[in-house]
């Protein structure tokens, strides 16, 4: 099914056992299934302009079982979760909880076409998986140096003011219990969600 | 009551350092008793999330473990980061609201010898405490230095107000908590209709041409509406309005100077604190001209380096040309 029909409403051919999945692997009750594309959410979304498909569209997708287009659609990433879509939806969709669900699993499915911003995620998590705290100096210049090479330069000033001013830790602080941390995120990623 | 628990979060011990000086100078005033939830971790900002389920919800809901094991005579946890804020009372509502991530999420804490009960706690936002249960009453009566002739506007930010689960705010798209209470300290507060509006999260790292549009918008809006500096009560926002404030005017060939100050350090100049003593002076679009107005010398500290020549613009990697065309058209 092309772009073009979706937008037209032409989502006869309904497959819901995407959004059944998309559903399961969001945080809460997603309620993705009562979206009466009514598009307020697209209408509010501030990085609506920059985005492959509004949310609004990206669900007309996913009920339609457009699964390999949903998961390469860059909107997840784009999406900064301002929540303002979420407070505005007449059917109280988890608009911004659903667009994390499929981050996740684009990055499972290695379903998306620029790695910034899974690499930024992936960076991160490392971090705190070793440190159980974050670490802004390390997580900065280890992206900027794989993604960013020519904004370093620009990024200087900014840095060393950062720096300067006392702003940025040198060394990453660890937390006291880091093995506690540690058996509780290792078994955490064994566990599913099934229901 | 004025016990409670403190869940600092990451950036108040480095990028918001000054945050956490400014918050400790009111507490006494407000006669208020903070304590730190003993190890606490990272709460996984808005990066965890998208990674995996419930290893993001079992990292934050170990604090909350930890801070119902400590509960020392309150139930409040106090999170001044709007982030930090949003995940733990997200992860305490969405354990409780699908009892199979609660369950899933206490099967690996378990594993850490923890168990948290979702609805033990109350997740509360500095700012909340401050308005609700200190009240505007006892806060103006602290104040020593009104903050007379200071043009500021109000900056929420997006994820304090929403979504807001246990309904603790007076509107999720314009509240007024902030504007009260900079009132009370006696500011000039001017309406900001973009109070809530996002500051482009971590968008400035891996997005930035839609982060340097969101700034853009933010900081031309207060600068037409006369403000003097920006407030702010989230880490992240002032990160992103101050650190990247630079990179976005040349981004664009603008030459805005909009300072942003925490909540907190307003207060701490109200109550009669130094600007030293506060971390003012840390930010790098500097508030001194903006202090002046009120009669507050800020000591000149080390400034970066000056900014690079404006008519250059950005190299941006190739794959975010999409917008060129916005840039050619501001130039
Ligand atoms: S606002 Fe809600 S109901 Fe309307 S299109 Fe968006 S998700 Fe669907
Ligand atoms: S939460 Fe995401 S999709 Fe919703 S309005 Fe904000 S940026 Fe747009």
């Amino acid at each position: 099914m092309t772009d073009e029909r979706v937008r037209a409403g032409l989502t006869h051919e309904e497959d819901l056992s995407l959004l059944h999945e998309v559903s399961m692997k969001t945080a809460g009750v997603s309620r993705l299934e009562m979206c009466i594309q009514c598009g307020t959410c697209g209408g509010s979304c501030p990085a609506a302009q920059d985005m492959d498909h509004t949310p609004r569209m990206l669900f007309a997708m996913l009920r339609a079982g457009m699964r390999e287009e949903v998961l390469r659609s860059n909107t997840q990433w784009i999406c900064v979760s301002c929540y303002h879509c979420v407070v505005r939806c007449p059917q109280e969709v988890h608009i911004a909880d659903v667009m994390y669900t499929l981050k996740g699993m684009a990055i499972k499915e290695k379903l998306y076409e620029n790695s910034t911003a899974p690499d930024f995620s992936q960076t991160f998590v490392d971090m705190v998986e070793t440190y159980g705290r974050s670490f802004e100096m390390g997580l900065a210049s280890r992206h900027y140096l794989k993604h960013f090479p020519l904004r370093l330069p620009g990024m200087m000033p900014m840095g060393l003011g950062m720096i300067i001013k006392g702003r940025m830790a040198l060394i990453p602080k660890k937390i006291k219990q880091m093995d506690q941390l540690t058996k509780i995120l290792d078994h955490a990623k064994q566990l599913e969600m099934t229901s | 009551m004025n016990k409670y628990l403190l869940y600092p979060g990451c950036s108040m011990e480095s990028s918001a350092k000054a945050y956490m000086e400014s918050m400790n100078t009111i507490l006494e005033p407000l006669d208020l008793h903070f304590e730190e939830i003993d190890d606490w971790n990272c709460c996984g900002a808005t990066e965890y999330l998208g990674i995996n389920l419930i290893p993001a919800y079992s990292l934050i809901a170990r604090n909350l473990a930890l801070a119902s094991k400590q509960k020392n005579g309150t139930r409040t946890v106090v999170a001044p980061c709007s982030a930090c804020y949003l995940n733990l009372a997200k992860a305490d509502h969405y354990m409780d609201e699908r009892p199979a991530l609660g369950e899933k999420v206490n099967e690996a804490l378990a594993a850490g010898g923890l168990h948290y009960v979702p609805g033990t706690l109350d997740v509360r936002h500095l700012i909340d405490i401050l308005v609700y249960d200190v009240g505007l009453e006892k806060i103006r009566n602290a104040v020593v230095r009104p903050l007379t002739g200071l043009k500021v506007v109000p900056y929420m930010g997006c994820m304090l107000p929403r979504p807001d689960y246990q309904h603790r705010w007076s509107d999720h798209e314009h509240p007024t908590e902030l504007d009260d209470l900079l009132r009370a300290l006696g500011a000039d507060v001017i309406d900001y209709p973009l109070t809530t509006s996002c500051c482009g999260g971590h968008m400035t790292q891996i997005g930035p041409e839609t982060a340097f549009e969101l700034i853009r918008r933010l900081v031309a809006d207060a600068d037409e509406r006369g403000a003097q500096m920006m407030v702010t009560v989230c880490p992240m926002c002032q990160m992103n309005v101050d650190a990247y404030q630079n990179e976005m005017n040349n981004f664009f060939s603008t030459d805005y100077h909009m300072p942003i100050l925490f909540f907190t350090q307003l207060m701490g100049l109200a109550f009669g604190r130094e600007p030293k003593e506060l971390g003012i002076g840390a930010e790098l679009v500097n508030s001194r001209n903006a202090l002046a107005h009120i009669g507050v010398e800020v000591p000149v500290t080390q400034e970066p380096a000056a900014p690079r020549k404006k008519d250059e613009g950005l190299p941006m990697p190739r794959r975010w040309t999409k917008h060129e065309d916005r840039k050619e058209a501001v130039k």
